[in-house]
């Protein structure tokens, strides 16, 4: 099912190698529509697609190892971001990538839940069982660390982790995989009787931002985390070595070309803590992973001639994919929602049925809603999942007002249109759903609204739109780059309600609204 | 000439409550059958079972010698018109619409149904240049005329009118009523009229079916009801209502 997804994605990154200036504006949103249909029909060869994870170096792996793919001749894509190890990991086992940059201790720790640390020939024969390889590691280690300020550490004569003993006051920030790793916060606490009592889970991006103003006084980090130089931060030494090696390097999926193999091979042991940092901070400063990702080939000798996305190509590109969300799942919700509202309006058992479920729905939050459909076999990390979820949001408000505007129609109507002899169809086509075209619309327009506002968390799962932007601005916490997003979001949802108030008056018959 | 409807040991049920027991009644054709009694008394009722908007629970009904069977309602409802309080108008649609609504869906000529339009904004008064309204753009009276107009519209051998002038004032009432009885008359119409008050059955009545708690009580003209009633309800309800004239 790759590649109904593959067809979708496919028009942003069309060309391989990422050249922005000869790429025309993208042309209306129907062609989106025609190429899901068509692509269920095309056969042309899939891109090899890589994933990352939602922060930094992941992404600027991700964007690396694309051009390394790309250079070697093999079209690839990148899926930035798209959540934490469990989603990657089912992701690539799903083959709905194919490959992605992970951490040796994440792989025994998390995906092999093994509590020892795996020798890396022992990880290779475990990760075989599963149709999976690894690379040889990349070259750096980007452990799990405890930071405190500079000034904070040498005020309290804090230098190491069991340091933190004697100040069971400090407030204690960490990231909410940190929290629930095997091997993170609890055993660590557990090793070192830390006493702390304030612990509390906090986005990473924002966690710094939390250090920073001294809302938290620890916090975790990567040990290759360009923050920690630039927050002027200290690393807590870890003297019981409590954490295992977190050697980067590339899972695939074995099953991958030979070509796009080897070029993932190329990348091994070329990349060493101080450049990976270097590439940290130019990818946060620029805002641009492409970029940054593009200085390892620089430094390697190789030309660079990528010129990054410009803002309003960007701009157009996240809301032709939000409009392609939203507009898409509404379109799923209009053509199921009505006929199921139709049915509903009879009431019975059915109906009932029918209205429980889509009130279930929408009492599951969107997050979570994602979250569920992710490990089903004809979802996974996609944009039809992202639909798919729109989609089961928007159908309760068409649903509940077509079948609330057809339980309206005063029974003395109905009876006028069974008595005066018009057949069933008639009944329902002519007289009953424009007498409720009202309260359908509204309903519809709801819909609209809150697709355009939920279709930010497609970014999540890699489904791309306006979130985009709020994510990878929340990861930088970068305020500028989440109202990139935040604010065209916002201009969309009012648009769609002008849009629909003009709709009203086009479609509501003219005798209803005197 | 035999009766136009026939019910034979029709009865209706609703649960634990008796909307109709048992009954007989005949339409006679070319003539107005007044029914009328209290509310709730089975009139509505016995209406709406011969259009087959509701189902007998027993007992026959035939309409022009044929027995009504769901199998055959959707092409007699044609033969049938049916007006209720306030027009019934679909509010969506203009009063031009709503007559020529199943004269469209039976696929008539257009010029057929401009013809017969014509005709009946004439026989109803109702102004042509209205016809491109709305129904919450009409007076009460008006919507009830583009009602008659609807049920006319494919000349039906059976009127059905079920409390149609209820909610108007008495003024415009009593202008419809007169032209109500015109109309019927030149159109030497079946009619079954359904009516609480006794001042309008008398009016409209040739034959006046007097019912209670889902009975027929007494039917014949309204001097019979009034000077040889069968039972005392007959008295009772007449007495209720007198101060009114009876002609």
């Amino acid at each position: 099912m790759k590649f109904v997804r593959t067809a979708l994605a496919g028009r942003d990154r069309s060309e391989p190698d990422g050249h922005l200036g000869r790429r025309g504006w993208p042309d209306g949103p129907s062609l989106p529509f025609l190429l899901l249909f068509a692509a269920v029909v095309s056969t042309h060869a899939n891109p090899v697609i890589i994933g990352s994870k939602k922060f930094t170096e992941s992404y600027v792996l991700g964007e690396i190892s694309q051009r390394a793919l790309n250079d070697a001749g093999v079209a690839a894509e990148h899926r930035q971001g798209m959540g934490g190890t469990i989603i990657l990991w089912q992701a690539l086992q799903g083959g709905q990538i194919d490959g992605y940059p992970e951490y040796t201790g994440t792989i025994g720790q998390e995906i092999l839940k093994n509590d020892r640390q795996l020798s890396s020939q022992e990880i290779r024969d475990a990760l075989g069982k599963f149709g999976v390889c690894m690379t040889e590691p990349l070259g750096f280690n980007n452990t799990y660390a405890l930071v405190m300020r500079r000034s904070e550490a040498q005020r309290l004569a804090i230098r190491t982790i069991s340091d933190l003993r004697k100040h069971p006051e400090l407030r204690i920030g960490l990231t909410h995989e940190f929290l629930d790793r095997q091997d993170g916060w609890q055993p660590l606490r557990e090793r070192y009787g830390l006493p702390q009592q304030s612990v509390i889970g906090i986005d990473h991006a924002l966690g710094y931002a939390a250090l920073a103003n001294g809302s938290i006084d620890v916090k975790d980090a990567y040990s290759t985390d360009a923050k920690i130089e630039q927050n002027d931060l200290v690393v807590l030494e870890d003297d019981l070595q409590f954490f295992p090696k977190y050697e980067a390097v590339f899972l695939f999926r074995s099953s991958m070309s030979p070509d796009a193999i080897n070029a993932l091979r190329r990348l091994e042991g070329t990349l060493n803590e101080k450049r990976m940092i270097h590439l940290n901070m130019e990818a946060e400063r620029t805002k641009n992973y492409t970029s940054a990702a593009n200085l390892y080939f620089q430094d390697n000798g190789r030309s660079a001639s990528f010129a990054g996305e410009s803002f309003p190509h960007k701009l157009a590109r996240w809301t032709l994919r939000h409009l392609e969300l939203a507009g898409f799942s509404l379109l799923l919700s209009v053509i199921i929602g009505i006929p199921l509202g139709i049915v509903a309006s009879r009431g019975g058992l059915i109906g009932h049925a029918i209205l429980g479920f889509a009130s279930v729905v929408q009492t599951i939050p969107s997050l979570a809603l994602l979250a569920l459909l992710v490990p089903l076999p004809f979802f996974g990390i996609s944009v039809r999942t992202a639909i798919a979820a729109l989609f089961l949001y928007g159908l309760l408000p068409i649903v509940r007002n077509t079948a609330s505007g057809l339980q309206d129609i005063p029974r003395s109507l109905r009876e006028s249109a069974v008595a005066l002899g018009l057949s069933p169809f008639t009944r329902l086509w002519q007289i009953y759903l424009p007498m409720a075209s009202r309260s359908i619309l509204s309903g519809i327009k709801t819909s609209a609204v809150i697709n355009v506002g939920t279709a930010t968390l497609a970014a999540l799962i890699g489904a791309g739109g306006l979130g985009e932007p709020i994510l990878s601005g929340l990861n930088l916490n970068d305020h500028v780059t989440i109202l990139q997003g935040a604010i065209p979001a916002a201009l969309l949802a009012l648009l769609v309600q002008w849009f629909f108030d003009v709709l009203d008056r086009v479609l509501i018959p003219k005798g209803l609204r005197i | 000439m035999s009766a136009l409807v026939n019910l034979v040991d029709v009865s209706k049920h609703y649960a634990g409550a008796t909307a109709l027991h048992s009954t007989n009644l005949s339409v006679e054709r070319g003539k107005t059958t007044v029914l009328i009694g209290p509310s709730g008394c089975g009139k509505s009722t016995l209406l709406r079972l011969i259009i087959r908007l509701i189902e007998p629970d027993s007992g026959s009904i035939e309409f022009d010698d044929e027995l009504i069977t769901s199998d055959i309602i959707g092409t007699l409802r044609r033969r049938i018109g049916y007006v209720i309080q306030e027009g019934g108008l679909f509010p969506h649609l203009t009063a031009r619409a709503n007559v020529l609504l199943m004269a469209r869906h039976v696929g008539k000529p257009e010029d057929k149904m401009q013809n017969r339009l014509a005709e009946l904004c004439e026989l109803t008064r109702f102004p042509v240049n209205l016809l491109s309204r709305y129904p919450v753009e009409l007076s009460g009276g008006q919507r009830q005329r583009v009602g008659l107009m609807r049920a006319l519209m494919l000349s039906p051998e059976l009127l059905l009118l079920d409390e149609p002038l209820g909610a108007l004032d008495p003024l415009v009432r009593a202008s419809l009523q007169k032209d109500l009885k015109e109309i019927f008359a030149r159109l030497q119409q079946t009619v079954l009229f359904v009516t609480h008050d006794l001042a309008e059955a008398a009016y409209f009545g040739d034959e006046i079916v007097l019912m209670n708690e889902g009975r027929i009580v007494q039917r014949g003209p309204v001097s019979d009801l009034r000077d040889q009633p069968t039972d005392p309800f007959v008295s009772e309800f007449i007495n209720a209502q007198r101060g009114v004239t009876l002609t």
